[in-house]
């Protein structure tokens, strides 16, 4: 239940930033980094936050399986 | 072994510098079509090369268990399986992806693909089977005989059908070359970042497989308690 909550919490944050990735479509011609290159580092930024994110997941959950282990083992 | 960090850390280090170094590194232009779609060669391909790796650890310990009828070999081969269906589904469908833009269309029953989709749905059954048995050591043994089954065709439809006749995949003209990679559409640095990948990613199916492992071990043990 606490986890779904979590998760529906995510929404409005996902909402917001595709709102704001529609407000920055408009044409702005810039030369910083994240836009040089034919905006590549664009697509770079948005895959490292996916596997980065993924990772951070499986931290989390490997954590949690070590802590139910330990548990386990100190009630026998 | 399956509680050390170092081997997390290096899929994290490896797959941040595959998705970082993959769309930065230079390319050759192959043909106007390609372009840089070329790059899936760091993200498509190495599902099916971690997916292989997976699949044939699940079998080995599919074998260990009509060995030695331990049921916690049966938790490993199943674990394994499951993440190498998951890559193997993300495979078929990061494919069809690129064959919408680079074929024409995303089925367009190429051997390969439709090989792949024969691969899948066999060891979808695999799952299916163990679902319907309900007796633990019956699953975990029929599993294991099915699973050698499910093994022993994945590389016919992968990789020896697609071969005998004309594929759209590359290096797919008959018998000539690999089907899947061709050895003459890579650079040596496109190949600097094609090993890191296929690694990260295989350490990454394995990490996740065996928290399925862990978890189905620590239910089982829950069970038994109670």
């Amino acid at each position: 239940m606490r986890n779904k909550m979590k998760a529906l919490s995510l929404l409005p944050v996902m909402i917001l930033m595709c709102a704001i990735a529609h407000a920055q479509s408009a044409p702005t011609e810039s030369t910083d980094f994240m836009r040089s290159n034919g905006k590549i580092y664009v697509v770079v930024a948005v895959v490292v936050t996916i596997v980065a994110g993924i990772f951070v997941y499986l931290i989390n959950l490997d954590k949690k399986i070590t802590r139910l282990e330990k548990e386990g083992n100190t009630k026998k | 072994m399956i509680r050390q960090a170092w081997w997390k850390i290096l899929a994290f280090v490896l797959l941040m510098y595959t998705s970082v170094y993959g769309f930065l590194v230079k390319v050759p232009k192959l043909d106007d079509r390609m372009q840089e779609s070329i790059r899936n060669y760091f993200f498509h391909v190495p599902m099916w090369f971690a997916m292989t790796v997976l699949m044939s650890v699940s079998v080995i310990y599919s074998i260990k268990y009509l060995r030695n009828n331990n049921p916690v070999n049966d938790h490993y081969a199943s674990a394994y399986a499951a993440i190498g269906s998951l890559y193997g589904l993300l495979g078929t469908v990061t494919g069809a992806i690129w064959a919408n833009y680079q074929w024409g269309q995303p089925w367009s029953g190429d051997p390969k693909q439709n090989g792949a989709a024969i691969a899948l749905l066999i060891y979808f059954a695999y799952f299916v089977l163990r679902g319907a048995l309900t007796d633990e050591e019956k699953r975990a043994r029929i599993g294991a005989v099915y699973n050698i089954f499910a093994y022993c065709m994945l590389f016919p439809t992968l990789f020896i059908l697609p071969r005998l006749t004309e594929s759209l995949h590359p290096g797919g003209q008959g018998s000539e070359g690999n089907p899947g990679l061709n050895p003459n559409d890579t650079t040596p640095a496109m190949m600097s970042v094609m090993f890191p990948a296929f690694i990260g990613w295989t350490l990454l199916g394995v990490w996740i497989a065996t928290l399925r492992i862990r978890l189905s071990l620590l239910t089982e043990k829950k069970l038994a308690d109670a």
